[in-house]
């Protein structure tokens, strides 16, 4: 370690990301300031020590080694199913579903750390693969089956959105990875046939309700497509520069269901309009941006698979919660990240920046070993 | 990029793969961040209208404050219907989630007894969705607290502060001023004003209530407030007053409308009483009653079965619903038609207890004889056999005129929601009805108020006060300062003195009913009894037995009798005669002018009863409640509306034919001038063969 650490540390943060996203993080706690009523309790104030903290940890992330990485892929991925089973086997216990853990000063959803433990483990597994077997089969079924165990317990638990995630990140990271891209298509039309089928036989009925009230909204305005349709309103009745700061009726009279949570994007856009909404989509885009750079320019086969998987994830949460505020998508539990309150969807985004970071670093000091 | 994945794949191939496929991730990310600003742009700018006005209507409610009613007040101002500040709760069936389990809760936070639940649980089966149903009214501050602090958790419920209508006179008024209750689906057909269902909002369904329905109604307020949600008012955003209803001021003078309700007792019978210089109606009880302040919530089972058990018909407005046979009060009239046609009032016939026409004997009530009877003693005595004789002489048709002349069969212009105005026959009628030529025996029983003639008491009223005053004198229900200008009857004043003189003389000489004086002096009492048989002698005496057998009294009144200031009539329902009416229509008209005297009279007999009306009727609904529980069967709206229509198509009830004549019931009281009258009635014996008749169901007389 370089006695002179600290300042060079700071001089090499990715500061071109780092201020765009704190200034997300601090738009997000003045939203929710004003939704808890004006108060920094007791979302806001968390939220912004819980950033700090995660900050501090994508920071050690950063500082970690490839070796590291490497090393660590498969007993983390081994840990988080572990914990998985373990929330699993307390619900049964316990009676009833159980997600998370309880550490103290937050709850632990396992199937959170799931999430970047999957694209770790599948950027360590094509890098050991022999480049001959990516078009056989042994390039497919083991990964699938490492991404479709915890998406199973995930399920179980059930938490759709979760479960989705994982797949989706899994998924990417096969795409890029060099699988026959036919592979991918016939998955896709298989899927088209067993969506369907799955619509009717798998899915709980909360679940097939949000995806018929997705599909027509208006149908059910008091029940289930009350979410979407007070999201929009909010969303529509902010205008171009939204009704001013703490003036958002939606979300103070209560029509905004999860105002601090799912919906915290239409709690914002009503009271920021659509210059507030713009400017949260350029964070996200100047961070997807930095993100998919850093993948590409990365030298070696794991850390870009790594570095474009963490983006992926990262991707899927802001697209799939922006697309169901705004009416795209059917009401799939998903925060907003960086938005969002909530301790684990601030703990996954930031191990994806952390080790983006990480992976950036490689590149810049390819030499430098632990 | 190859499609078939044979060919050998190396670190190169796999690179070159990754910055294509990384470069269509980027670009999937790069269109669905445009899909995501352009919708955002959408739903902002080119919606923003629809969705801030969308987003106004839910942060604003716009509701509609019920007016107050207008007041109906008594001839000096007194309230009979005002409104009460109340704290009340409500539920919207419509916009409830489970109503079980926000009835259970409402009422463990109200304290809603079983019944009270079931009560509700019916109400709402009942409504119609958007209709609100009152839950309860008239809270304490502590229970409706409770409720309001909770209302985000329930749905569907509304708490209000609002004004009920309260009627202080409870049953006395019942049929008088009718009941309020929220509107009915069809009102709202027919209005569409969504005033009707705002909560709280109660329409007039019976009575002056629902005739001056428009007048007292007023003009609604509105809020504008700030709702959560769960539908907590945040804040008020503007408010404008109610406008509210115009009172309407009455001719009933209400404590003495009280007064004759409460000295009906446990009777089933109505009072009217009239003054006589204007025909303003001072007071028109009929009892037993309802009480209009638990109406206005609907009837409840145990109300129900409260009304169903009972045979005194409490939903009959018996002042204008109830026809009876009047029996002899139609003497005085009936002489009056012997004077105009001529008849010398000293002109006398002689009373052996009954009259011979062809081979026929007509029975007087007193079978011993009245012996030598001029008018006067037959009015005094009531002997019906005088009335017999000259009857037969004079004609019924200038009976039947007289009796229209002085109001009966007639039908009042008055603000009531109908009236039955009986029949007066004449050959003319009977011919019209039947196809069958008149009869003697016609004759005897239409002079002694039996037979086909049906008359309800608000005409006997009248009748007394036209009698008293000679001038055709309108009953009046609304106060006006101005006199009304009956005109003159067209009976010459020494016709009315000596029929005066004779009435006077039943009170207060050797007549039927001398116990009927007033304890005042210098004011006396002029009246006549009268007796209507209900069923045959054979089937009952009339005194005692089956109470649906006893004979209906009668009494008509006025008084002073020299100078006629009130007259009053009243009907004791199966009261066993005449004896049950006249001391009613004594203390009423004692109220009038020693109001502290009748009422030490009511309170003697009160003690007696156990309460006042009021006080019955609650500890009726106690014992009932006690006994049935939540068990009392279900209202039924078909059920409910075949009683009100029993109740109230008295006019339409068949007459069944008369075949003869029907001996007259005794009446009560012998004079004690008069030579003694064995205790109980002589069967009917005789020639004339008697056909025994049944009551019409439901008119509770009408022989």
């Amino acid at each position: 370690m370089s006695r002179f650490m600290v300042p060079d540390t700071i001089a090499r943060q990715p500061w071109q990301v780092l201020i765009p996203l704190s200034a997300l993080v601090a738009l997000g706690a003045a939203v929710l300031y004003s939704a808890a009523g004006g108060s920094f309790t007791p979302y806001s104030a968390s939220h912004i020590y819980r950033f700090i903290f995660f900050l501090g940890m994508a920071i050690v992330l950063s500082r970690l080694p490839r070796e590291f990485y490497r090393w660590a892929a498969y007993p983390a991925y081994g840990g988080v199913v572990l914990l998985l089973v373990f929330v699993e086997l307390l619900g049964a216990v316990g009676g009833g579903s159980q997600r998370w853990l309880d550490l103290g000063f937050m709850t632990l959803q396992p199937s959170e750390l799931m999430k970047p433990a999957i694209i770790l483990v599948l950027a360590r597994f094509y890098e050991t693969l022999p480049a001959a077997m990516t078009a056989s089969w042994r390039g497919l079924v083991p990964a699938a089956m490492l991404i479709g165990l915890p998406a199973g317990l995930v399920i179980l638990q059930p938490d759709l959105g979760t479960a989705l995630a994982i797949c989706f990140g899994g998924v990417v990271i096969m795409f890029l990875a060099g699988l026959p891209l036919y592979w991918f298509v016939g998955a896709g039309l298989g899927g088209a046939i067993v969506a369907p089928i799955a619509f009717f036989t798998l899915l709980h009925d909360y679940q097939r309700n949000r995806v018929l009230t997705f599909l027509d909204p208006e149908s059910d305005p008091l029940g289930t497509g009350y979410h979407i349709t007070q999201s929009k309103i909010a969303i529509g009745s902010g205008g171009l520069f939204g009704k001013g700061f703490g003036n958002g009726s939606q979300s103070h009279l209560e029509y905004l269901p999860e105002s601090h949570t799912d919906f915290v994007f239409a709690t914002m856009a009503e009271e920021w309009g659509m210059v507030g909404g713009l400017f949260v989509l350029c964070v996200f885009a100047i961070v997807l941006t930095w993100g998919l750079r850093v993948a590409r320019a990365s030298p070696d086969r794991f850390s870009s698979l790594l570095a474009a998987g963490m983006n992926a994830t990262i991707f899927f949460y802001v697209a799939i919660n922006l697309m169901m505020v705004m009416g795209l998508a059917p009401v799939v539990g998903i925060p907003l990240p960086f938005m969002s309150h909530g301790g684990s969807s601030m703990m996954t985004n930031m191990i994806c920046i952390g080790t983006l970071m990480a992976i950036d670093r490689w590149r810049a000091r390819p030499s430098r070993l632990g | 990029m190859k499609l078939l994945g044979n060919r050998h794949v190396s670190m190169a191939t796999l690179r070159n793969s990754f910055d294509r496929r990384s470069v269509v991730i980027g670009g999937l990310q790069a269109g669905i961040g445009v899909l995501l600003a352009v919708r955002l742009g959408y739903l902002a700018v080119a919606q923003n209208e629809k969705y801030q006005l969308e987003a106004e209507s839910n942060r604003v409610n716009l509701s509609l404050i019920p007016p107050r009613r207008g007041w109906i007040l008594d001839r000096n101002g007194a309230p009979l219907a005002s409104n009460r500040a109340d704290f009340r709760v409500d539920v919207i069936p419509e916009r409830m989630d489970d109503s079980a389990t926000t009835i259970a809760e409402l009422g463990s936070l109200l304290k809603l007894t079983a019944v009270d639940i079931r009560d509700l649980e019916d109400k709402i089966e009942k409504s119609h969705g958007f209709a609100p149903v009152e839950v309860a009214s008239g809270l304490d501050w502590d229970r409706f607290a409770a409720v309001s602090v909770r209302l985000p958790d329930m749905p569907g419920v509304v708490t209000q502060r609002g004004f009920s209508r309260f009627y202080p006179l409870g049953c006395a008024v019942g049929h008088l001023v009718g009941y309020v209750g929220a509107a009915s689906a069809e009102e709202y057909q027919e209005e569409r004003d969504p005033i009707l269902v705002t909560p709280g909002y109660k329409v007039g369904k019976d009575g002056l209530e629902k005739i001056y329905e428009q007048r007292l109604r007023g003009k609604p307020g509105a809020r504008r407030v700030e709702v959560t949600a769960g539908g907590r008012i945040v804040r008020d955003l503007e408010t404008r007053e109610d406008v509210p209803g115009l009172p309407i001021k009455l001719t009933i003078d209400s404590r003495l409308q009280d007064y004759a309700a409460r000295r009906i007792g446990p009777e089933s019978g109505a009072v009217v009483v009239m003054d006589c210089q204007n025909g303003d109606i001072m007071a028109m009880a009929s009892m037993p009653s309802f009480d209009p302040n638990s109406f206005s919530d609907g009837i409840g089972r145990i109300e129900w079965k409260m009304l169903s058990d009972d045979d005194h018909v409490p939903l009959r407005n018996k002042v204008l619903r109830g026809l009876y046979p009047p029996g002899s009060t139609v003497k005085p009239m009936v002489a009056l038609a012997f004077l105009e046609a001529g008849l010398d009032p000293e002109e006398s016939t002689v009373c052996n207890g009954g009259l011979r026409v062809g081979n026929r004997v007509f029975h007087c009530w007193n079978h011993r004889g009245h012996g030598s009877v001029n008018m006067a003693k037959g009015i005094y005595q009531s002997c019906d056999v005088y009335f017999y004789h000259f009857a037969q002489k004079i004609g019924m048709d200038r009976i039947a005129a007289m009796a229209r002349r002085l109001g009966l069969g007639q039908e009042f212009e008055l603000p009531v929601v109908g009236q039955s105005y009986g029949t007066v026959p004449d050959p003319a009628w009977k011919q019209r009805k039947y196809g069958k030529e008149w009869a003697v025996f016609d004759t005897v029983n239409a002079t002694i108020g039996q037979g086909y003639f049906l008359v309800n008491p608000l005409q006997q009223a009248v009748m007394a006060s036209r009698i008293a005053s000679g001038r055709v004198l309108m009953p009046r229900l609304l106060y006006s300062d101005k006199p009304s200008n009956a005109p003159s009857l067209g009976i010459p004043q020494e016709h009315l003195d000596y029929v005066h003189q004779a009435m006077s003389d039943v009170v207060n000489g050797p007549g039927t009913a001398h116990r009927a004086a007033l304890p005042i002096e210098n004011i006396k009492l002029a009246g006549k009894t009268g007796t209507a048989q209900v069923v045959s002698l054979n089937v009952g005496s009339g005194k005692g037995g089956l109470w649906k057998h006893r004979d209906h009294g009668h009494f008509i009144c006025f008084a002073p009798f020299d100078k006629p200031r009130y007259a009053c009539a009243v009907l004791i329902e199966h009261g066993g005669g005449s004896g049950a009416a006249y001391p009613i229509a004594r203390d009423v008209m004692t109220y009038l002018w020693a109001p502290d005297k009748a009422l030490e009279m009511l309170h003697g007999f009160e003690k007696d009863w156990g309460g006042t009306a009021q006080q019955r009727l609650e500890a009726r609904y106690r014992t009932y409640a006690a006994q049935y529980g939540d068990s009392a069967p279900k209202v039924s709206p078909d059920e409910e509306t075949e009683k009100v229509r029993e109740a109230e198509d008295t006019q339409e009830q068949s007459q069944p034919m008369v075949h003869d004549a029907q001996p007259p019931p005794p009446e009560p009281v012998a004079p004690p001038e008069a030579e003694p009258q064995p205790a109980a009635p002589t069967p009917a014996t005789g020639s004339a063969p008697f056909i025994p008749l049944t009551p019409p169901p439901g008119t509770g007389g009408g022989q």
